[in-house]
């Protein structure tokens, strides 16, 4: 008797959220990525189309980072004081596709630069550099709505990808996004139900959910990494059976979170923080994220390979 | 999926010849269901009604046992595709393959080093399981090896021949430590049954399609083999995942009997992040045996760390010990800074604090492992309860301020554990993240 195998019929999909606008499209990015747009789970292409495949970002600040290992900061050598040296160094060397700027100096703790400061810089960055861009607040909410609608208008037409709107802070953020064509962030502290509410109350703003990326919040290897796990698998499932409120492709923090494990930081084993920045990519990305922020370049090197591995091998098999 | 009574009473001979002590067959068959009375009652069951019986009252998966002693791994006996269901149950074993190819001594030194592999982490011990030999040269150099390793550790061992002979010499040293006879294939079928069923083993089954995998293990099943680990081929990982995904997806929802064993993955690459990578996995993708090469410290760790965080039960949160923990080289001058047993909150406070390098006491208050929020909301993190675990811990002997930081969600609490503790409450975060820069600006008057 031939065996049955089991197939899920999907009706859901996750929506394709393209980041980075090229001058087609009324920017100036030399290329545009794209992520989410599943009709299945991870790597079951047996069972539906997964048309894009994770993205990885390097994740670079504004500031000289203070709480980056050694590890990692080395690497960078002295670009890590100068934004645009370092953003070229991660595209030149490290063959960036993507980058993540964090604008931790505009914090009122960590320099309280002001917001045409980071405008400034942005402008710069937009102009000597071609890879889209996903450009982060400095994390207080009363400077970030100073802040970002600011950013938001400098890098207009450019479709980058901002965050973060969170529960009580989203009007300002949503409102500067919608209005200069990019995407948003939607951070939510682990929990399903707070992100659907979230992406409820940003899409009746108008902003509609095809631009809107998830950010579960993450737990590094060994510190929490299955909370979010699971929280995805359940946001991914609900999406694929129909629900709309949820299918957006998913962000994960991985190099914030992954760095600041203690088995990152033991400086004679250089690789095992590289192997736990890896590891928590990887085990996400089997829970169904669509965009990595990631800071070792080796640990990018390695996760990029897994996804080429994942993606390749099973192309031709899929549905059309 | 459980049979009712009335589908089992179709499967009856329906004589009512009492000799099961039922008045009739329907009666034998609702017990039956009830799963009150044993099927072997029944004489007169032929071999297929017997087999379908006997799969309705086993798990889907079925639980196999390697090794013997306190290091014996179980696997199987899972019951749900996803965490968040319920929970997995038996932590996916994790083996490493010897080469029968190396010198003694070699063999020796790699036996250490893979009996060392055990780590502590947030209070459990993390552990390899197993140690797989495989045959390279001839049988007597194989056998000398399982031998040594045999003598050397305490771990559960693989057998990874195709040689019967030299198998069968291996399971006679072996005798009573129960190890896996790893494989048999459709060539090799008979004389690997008759190995596992003469020396009480289990056995490996594999072949590249599922299907083949089917009905490999129906033919040792009738070969008299009890003990199956099913193997997939060589594939591409998305290949795996997806023949991983139908073996628990059968076994559970179809009750396919033919595929409900644990299944086992060999990922042998020579690059140990692609290795890493790809037997992490399947640690979240069903696998209950992976077999691997590298046995680097450093990245073993984070694989077993990967185990314990999936196999972690979703419901009952992983705690710590509430009481004081003293980070860095605290003074009587150090903050103290109140928080919940629950792991997950008690780690990332941890991580904050260690990384402003400044040094604090921190306290877990006992809430059942419950988080801030959900622990404040349950009234199991209350000002009473603070205070009496401060007092129990006998924190005004142990600083020389009277302050105490509770975490930003609960600031509503401060009025009243102020007046009960009679310490000083100063309101720190929301979130941990932000302990660093909080506390690099705390400042607190001396009494």
């Amino acid at each position: 008797m031939a065996l049955q195998l089991m197939t899920e019929k999907w009706t859901g999909e996750i929506s394709v959220v393209t980041i980075g606008a090229t001058s087609k499209n009324g920017g100036t990015r030399s290329y545009s990525i794209k992520i989410g747009g599943e009709k299945s789970l991870p790597c079951l292409f047996k069972e539906g189309t997964l048309p894009n495949k994770p993205q990885v970002a390097f994740e670079i600040f504004d500031v000289t980072p203070n709480d980056w290992p050694n590890e990692v900061i080395k690497l960078y050598g002295k670009s890590v004081n100068d934004p645009l040296e370092w953003a070229q160094m991660c595209i030149q060397d490290f063959k960036a596709q993507s980058l993540c700027i964090r604008l931790l100096g505009a914090h009122p703790d960590f320099g309280n630069k002001s917001a045409e400061e980071e405008v400034q810089l942005i402008k710069k960055l937009l102009k000597e550099i071609g890879v889209p861009l996903i450009i982060l607040g400095s994390g207080d909410d009363a400077k970030d709505n100073l802040l970002l609608p600011a950013i938001s208008e400098a890098a207009k037409g450019e479709r980058c990808l901002i965050g973060s709107a969170v529960q009580d802070n989203y009007k300002t953020i949503s409102a500067g996004v919608l209005a200069d064509g990019h995407s948003i962030i939607a951070e939510s502290p682990i929990d399903v139900n707070i992100a659907k509410q979230l992406n409820i109350l940003i899409s009746d703003m108008g902003l509609p959910l095809e631009r809107i990326v998830m950010n579960p919040t993450i737990g590094a290897l060994g510190y929490g990494l299955e909370y979010a796990y699971s929280i995805m698998e359940r946001a991914r499932l609900a999406a694929l059976s129909g629900d709309k409120t949820v299918a957006c492709p998913f962000i994960c923090f991985v190099g914030q979170e992954a760095w600041r494990a203690k088995e990152s930081k033991v400086e004679a084993l250089p690789e095992q923080g590289i192997i736990w920045e890896a590891l928590t990519a990887t085990a996400l990305i089997q829970a169904g994220a669509d965009l990595l922020i990631m800071r070792h370049p080796k640990a990018v090197e390695k996760v990029s390979r897994y996804i080429e591995n994942l993606m390749t091998n099973d192309k031709i098999l899929s549905p059309k | 999926m459980g049979l009712s009574g009335l589908d089992i009473y179709k499967l009856l001979p329906k004589t009512n010849c009492r000799e099961c002590g039922f008045a009739t067959c329907l009666a034998f068959a609702m017990q039956l269901a009830k799963k009150a009375v044993g099927i072997d009652k029944c004489p007169y069951l032929d071999f297929e009604a017997k087999a379908k019986l006997e799969a309705q009252a086993q798990p889907p998966i079925k639980l196999i046992t390697i090794g013997q002693g306190e290091t014996r791994l179980e696997v199987g006996n899972e019951n749900v595709l996803f965490r968040h269901e319920e929970k997995f149950y038996r932590p996916t074993g994790i083996g490493f393959i010897l080469e029968d190819n190396i010198t003694d001594a070699e063999i020796k030194d790699r036996v250490e080093k893979i009996n060392g592999l055990k780590f502590e982490r947030i209070g459990q011990t993390l552990e390899a399981n197993l140690i797989a030999i495989r045959q390279n040269k001839d049988a007597k150099r194989f056998v000398n090896v399982v031998k040594i390793v045999s003598a050397n550790t305490s771990l559960g061992l693989v057998l990874m021949s195709d040689d019967a002979q030299g198998l069968k010499c291996a399971l006679e040293i072996l005798k009573g430590k129960n190890p896996l006879v790893y494989h048999a294939t459709k060539e090799n079928l008979s004389g690997f049954a008759q190995l596992a069923k003469e020396y009480k083993v289990p056995l490996v089954a594999q072949a590249d399609e599922l299907e083949k995998i089917s009905e490999l293990s129906v033919d040792l099943v009738k070969q008299g083999v009890k003990d199956l680990v099913i193997e997939i081929g060589k594939k591409s990982i998305s290949e795996r995942i997806w023949d991983l995904t139908q073996i628990r997806r059968l076994a559970l929802k179809k009750s396919n009997r033919s595929l409900g064993y644990p299944s086992l993955v060999v990922v042998d690459k020579n690059d140990l992040y692609e290795e890493i990578q790809e037997a992490a996995t399947y640690i979240s993708k069903y696998a209950g045996i992976i077999l691997i090469k590298n046995i680097e410290a450093w990245a073993v760790l984070s694989l077993l760390t990967l185990r314990q965080n999936i196999y972690t039960d979703p419901q009952k949160p992983l705690q710590i010990e509430p009481r004081l923990y003293p980070i860095g080289q605290v003074t009587d001058k150090s903050p103290v800074l109140i928080t919940t047993n629950f792991s997950l909150s008690y780690y990332t406070v941890l991580g904050e604090v260690e990384a402003s390098k400044i040094p604090s006491y921190i306290i877990s208050v006992d809430t059942e492992g419950m988080s801030v929020l959900t622990a404040w909301a349950a009234e199991k993190f209350t000002p009473h309860k603070i205070t009496e675990t401060i007092n129990k811990i006998g924190v005004k002997d142990i600083v020389s301020h009277k302050h105490l930081v509770i975490p930003g969600y609960v600031a509503v609490m401060s009025g009243e554990l102020q007046d009960e503790s009679g310490f000083e409450i100063i309101v720190g975060p929301k979130e941990a993240a932000g302990l660093p820069s909080f506390l690099k600006n705390l400042q607190y008057e001396q009494i």
